[in-house]
Order: C-alpha cells, then sequence, then structure tokens
C-alpha cells in the first residue's frame, strides 16, 4: 500500500497501475474523488435501478393499502361517495413511495458497500488513520494475479509516494 | 479534463471582491479537519455551554412537568374550547414544521443546484430539521389527550377492533408526511455523519471516543468504491427529499385548506405554506448560526456569504409570504362572499387585530430591510431580526388558526380563545428541548461537514494529468 500527499499524485498513480496490469486494487481518500472512478475502471452502481424499484414497491404498496382498508377491511358507506376515492389516497401514495426509495437508498448504499465492517486489514497500517484527513493510498491487492511482494512493491516505491507499507491481514 | 485555467476579467474581479468566499482563503485538508473535530474532541467544555445548556434544559424540564399535568388532567388544562379546537397545538406544530424546512432545503434543493455555500451550514441545519420535527410531532399527539391510545387512529396496522384509519383525510395525510419526513431526514443526516464519525475515530485521542465514533462510522475506510455509491445514494436522498420537503408542508396546508372555513378554504394555501415554512426556517438557522460562528470561532467556515445568501432567501420567500397575505386579502374582497369578508375584517380589525397588523408589520414591512447591503453586514441587527422573522412566522399561524375558528358562519357559535399558563408552558418547553438536543448536538457531534469542507479546499481539485 502506497501513501501520497495529494489527490492528483494518487489519480496518476492508480492510472500507472492500472496500466501497468493491476485490477484488484483499491483507493482509500479523505474525500470522494471522481477520476478515481475511470482510474480504477469502476463500473456504475446500480443503486439508482435499487431505489427506483423500492420506490415503486413502495408506491404500490401504499395504494393498495388504502384501496384494501377503505374498500374490503373497512368500507363506509358515506353519502353514497365511491369507496376507492383514488384522488384522496395519492398524498398517502407519494409519501410511501418516497419512504420506500429513500429506505431502499440507505440500506442498499451500505449492504452493496459490505458496511459495517467493523475489521479490515488495511486499519493494520499505522499511517492508515490520516486516510480520513490528508492522506491518499492506493492499496494493490495480493489476490491480484500479477501481484508479487517484490515486484509490487518496487513498482509503488517507482511512483514516488511518501511510503510504501505492507497490510498485514 | 479541461487544462485551460480561466483568468478572471476585470469585471469578474470587481464582483469577486464584492462578494465574500464560502470559506476562508488559506485553509487545507488538516487544517479543516482539525479545526472543526477539535470542537467535538476536546476535554474542555466552556462555562457559556453549560451555562446555556442549562438555561434550555431547565425548559425541558418545564415541558415534562406540563406533559405529566397533562396526562393526569387532560387536555382541559389548555385553553382550547369549542369553536377553537385546534389552539396551540397546531400553530406550534405548523410553526415547528416550517422551521425544519429550511434544514432539508439546505441539504437536498441546494445540493441538486451545486450551491457550494450549502456545504458549511448543511449539517447543523439538518440537526435543527430532526429536532424541530420532533417538536411538532409533540403537539398532535399530545393534543389526542392519551397518545398510548391513539395509535389505532394515526397508524394502519392490524388492531382488536378492526379499525383502520380514515385515508380520506388531510390529518392521516400529515401523519404520514410528518413521519416520512422525519426517517428520511434522520437517514440523510446520518449518512452524511458517517465519514465524519471516521476521521473523528482516526482523531480521537481517548479510547471511549475511539469505540463510539468507531461504531458510528460502521468502520468506513474511504474506499473508492464506498464513496462511489456513497456519492450516489447522497446524490440521490437528495432528490428524492426535495419532493418530499415540498409535499409535507403543502399535506400540512391540506389540514386547512381541504376544510370548508373561511380564510382556510384557499387554494394559495400550499405554495403560501412551503414558502412561510422555508422562510422562517432560514430565520431560525440564522438565529443559530450567529451565536455558533461566534462562539466556536467558526467565522473560517460560515463566512459573509453564507449570511448574505440566508438573508437574500428569506427576502425572497418573505416576499412570496406577503403576496400571499395580499391575495388573502384580494380574494376576501374579489369573492364577494360575505362570510370570506367578515373573516378578513375580523382579521384586520377584530380582537387579534394586534396580532394581524405586527405580522404584516414584521413578514410584509420588516423583511424590506433585507434590500440593504449594510443591513445584511449588520450580525447583531440580523440576530434580532431573524428572531423577529420567527415571532412573526408564529403570529400568523395563530392568526389563520384562531381568527378562522373563532367567529364562523354562526354568531351564535362565536367565543374567545384565551392560552391558558400551560399552553406556554408546553411551547416554551419544545423550545426548550429544541435548544438542549442543540447543544448536545454542538458539543459531541461535528456541526459542520468535515468531508464535506476538505472538498471545497482547493487542493481537492484533481489536476489535469497525462496519461
Amino acid at each position: 500500500m502506497a501513501e501520497f500527499d495529494n489527490a492528483t499524485a494518487l489519480v496518476e498513480a492508480t492510472t500507472r497501475a492500472r496500466l501497468d496490469g493491476y485490477r484488484n486494487m483499491d483507493a482509500y481518500t479523505p474525500i470522494p474523488i471522481h477520476e478515481l472512478d475511470e482510474a480504477l475502471g469502476l463500473r456504475r452502481t446500480r443503486l439508482p435501478r435499487l431505489v427506483l424499484l423500492g420506490g415503486i414497491l413502495g408506491g404500490l404498496g401504499g395504494f393498495s393499502l388504502e384501496y384494501w382498508a377503505s374498500t374490503i377491511a373497512y368500507p363506509m358507506n358515506i353519502g353514497g361517495r365511491p369507496l376507492n376515492s383514488w384522488p384522496q389516497f395519492i398524498p398517502v401514495t407519494f409519501e410511501t413511495t418516497v419512504l420506500g426509495a429513500a429506505l431502499t437508498c440507505f440500506v442498499g448504499m451500505w449492504a452493496l458497500n459490505k458496511l459495517p465492517q467493523p475489521y479490515h486489514p488495511v486499519f493494520n497500517v499505522p499511517a492508515f488513520d490520516r486516510a480520513s484527513r490528508d492522506r491518499f493510498f492506493l492499496c494493490i491487492e495480493a489476490t491480484d494475479p500479477r501481484f508479487d511482494a517484490h515486484s509490487t512493491r518496487a513498482f509503488l516505491e517507482g511512483l514516488h509516494p511518501l511510503g510504501v507499507s505492507d497490510v498485514a491481514p | 479534463m479541461a487544462a485551460k485555467e480561466h483568468v478572471p476579467d476585470q469585471e469578474e474581479l470587481a464582483l469577486l471582491q464584492r462578494t465574500p468566499a464560502v470559506i476562508a482563503p488559506g485553509h487545507t485538508f488538516e487544517s479543516v479537519t482539525d479545526s472543526i473535530s477539535s470542537i467535538v474532541l476536546t476535554k474542555r467544555t466552556t462555562i457559556g455551554w453549560f451555562f446555556g445548556f442549562a438555561l434550555a434544559f431547565a425548559f425541558l424540564m418545564v415541558l415534562n412537568m406540563t406533559i405529566g399535568k397533562l396526562l393526569m388532567e387532560g387536555i382541559g388544562i389548555w385553553g382550547n374550547n369549542v369553536p377553537v379546537g385546534w389552539a396551540f397545538d397546531i400553530i406550534n406544530f405548523v410553526w415547528w414544521i416550517g422551521i425544519g424546512h429550511a434544514g432539508t432545503l439546505i441539504s437536498a434543493i441546494l445540493l441538486l443546484f451545486r450551491q457550494q455555500w450549502r456545504t458549511s451550514i448543511n449539517r447543523f441545519a439538518e440537526a435543527m430539521t430532526l429536532f424541530a420535527v420532533a417538536c411538532a410531532a409533540m403537539f398532535p399527539l399530545l393534543h389526542t389527550g392519551r397518545p398510548w391510545l391513539a395509535i389505532y387512529w394515526l397508524f394502519p396496522y392490524p388492531n382488536s377492533m378492526g379499525l383502520w384509519p380514515q385515508f380520506r383525510s388531510p390529518l392521516i395525510w400529515d401523519v404520514f408526511a410528518v413521519s416520512t419526513y422525519g426517517t428520511v431526514s434522520a437517514l440523510f443526516w446520518f449518512t452524511g455523519l458517517v465519514p465524519d464519525m471516521a476521521t473523528l475515530r482516526d482523531r480521537a485521542q481517548s479510547k471511549a471516543a475511539r469505540v463510539i465514533f468507531g461504531m458510528l462510522s460502521l468502520g468506513w475506510r474511504g474506499s473508492a468504491r464506498h464513496w462511489q455509491r456513497y456519492e450516489m445514494a447522497y446524490l440521490l436522498l437528495a432528490g428524492i427529499s426535495t419532493p418530499l420537503v415540498l409535499s409535507v408542508h403543502s399535506v400540512v396546508s391540506f389540514d386547512f385548506a381541504v376544510s370548508v372555513l373561511p380564510g382556510w378554504h384557499a387554494t394559495i394555501f400550499p405554495p403560501y405554506f412551503v414558502a412561510g415554512a422555508i422562510y422562517s426556517g432560514f430565520a431560525m438557522v440564522m438565529t443559530l448560526a450567529i451565536p455558533l460562528r461566534k462562539f466556536y470561532g467558526l467565522e473560517d467556515f460560515i463566512t459573509m456569504r453564507h449570511i448574505h445568501n440566508m438573508t437574500k432567501v428569506m427576502l425572497a420567500t418573505g416576499m412570496i409570504v406577503a403576496y400571499g397575505y395580499a391575495n388573502e386579502a384580494f380574494f376576501a374582497w374579489f369573492s364577494a362572499n360575505p362570510y370570506e369578508g367578515y373573516m378578513m375584517m375580523n382579521r384586520m380589525t377584530g380582537p387579534y387585530a394586534v396580532f394581524y397588523w405586527s405580522l404584516i408589520a414584521i413578514n410584509a414591512v420588516m423583511i424590506q430591510l433585507f434590500w440593504f447591503r449594510s443591513v445584511r453586514d449588520n450580525i447583531p441587527l440580523l440576530f434580532v431580526l431573524s428572531l423577529l422573522v420567527n415571532v412573526g412566522m408564529w403570529l400568523e399561524r395563530f392568526i389563520i388558526i384562531v381568527t378562522s375558528l373563532h367567529r364562523d358562519f354562526l354568531p351564535s357559535s362565536w367565543d374567545m380563545y384565551y392560552p391558558t399558563r400551560w399552553d406556554f408552558a408546553m411551547f416554551t418547553g419544545t423550545i426548550g428541548l429544541f435548544f438542549s438536543l442543540f447543544f448536545l448536538f454542538v458539543r459531541f457531534l461535528p456541526a459542520i461537514a468535515i468531508f464535506e469542507m476538505r472538498t471545497i479546499v482547493p487542493e481537492a481539485k484533481v489536476k489535469a494529468h497525462h496519461g
């Protein structure tokens, strides 16, 4: 794992590592950096589709609940007005749509990120506590087919980082 | 990526000098992180904090006492009577919910509009939203008298009586709108906090703080993959919250607009309420931001730019509210409906006229001061004006609710409404609750979003690289 002191150096190093054939790697940064998505070759997340689905289910659920409660479970005849008075059901349908979408978004994001995860090997690196402050890290994982303890270290050192450290599992 | 630097011309330079920056110059990742996190991580708690918290806590105890009295004796301790069945409960409910709206506006709508200045005020404005919603929810719940029995009126669940809520009622819409609003605001707020919790975990000296912040950070490690989904989720939540916040106060206004009472049954209500909500909410953000930046030395982060922009938002939304007042008066005359006409005459010249004219003086006349740059630069004056705006918006709800109810169609059912001391105790009690929560928040959580502040310092930009 290599440590850098600015975002530009990290993006450059990541691009170089990718060009060099490394695939199983991750960058750790104190701020979101959009250029990294491209440098790491990340695909677009499927979160938006999940959220759309959550919203649709929430809306359908809300409306069905209202329909069922007002026409089947507890019908009230008030001056012969229709039991399925759907325009009056719209506000609640809207709110449950929003609720479904927001809950899916929240739960989905953490689930896709596999968080909460209290332990992760990168925390073993002493300098890593600055990843949440002002330092930028590039970690090439041992699972990468091109990984070799010596040559990878040499490669990372060739990128002019502040330091290179091994991550204990 | 564009490599060419934009060179500002004379005109732009002059404009830049007139417009203060969103963050004072010279800040770096380290300085931003350290100065915000040190407020939370320091062992020293100032005397001023203890004094303020004690005062707020005393009012919170007043609230507890009032609720105790209320549950023992019933809602007869309040001044509500037969024509004015909704009094302080709904006034305070609408007032608090409205205050909450500015928080969501800042965190969601301004994010979608890419307004950078929202960054340093969004965190505590969102906290303000949550606390305001908590205060608001208390009024309708306690107005039921026996809240533990009220659940089956409010929430659709299979109960032993086989009853279901009346989904055609705006009051049920309100339950759904406010509970959704509270939930989504909490999710949004917590999502924003997680990377900052990680920062605090890594910066904390004491073991206890490391463990607590460590748990709250969910093991956040700033991975690029995580950031990608995180940013998408943040954007989606903002997109979801935007229609939500507009719907919440619209639904609140339906409580009135769907009825047939003169002064309530008006199509102007939803936009007029939403504008009023944002107007009062920004006043509350200002009321909180001015002491916060002063006592914690956050002038570098909450700059004059924020103060100016908030004043301008208050001016714009305040003018919409003033237009709403004009519209109400116009339609009372134009409709040629004797009940509408009497309602307006009663507001302007009846027993509560002094409150009507005070709210006009504040919300329509006083806010014209915000046009002047000298006023926008005068912080003590702005603090006073923002407090007055809160008073003005409270009076607006008082007038809308009490004048329409106390004299309706039949003079034989007219009556006057006078709040009792318990009404005031409950109201000031919720203010105590609000400020107690806010004091705790400022002491134990980062009041400014640290990671978002890092994104606006100059070094956050990735310079064009040659691939």
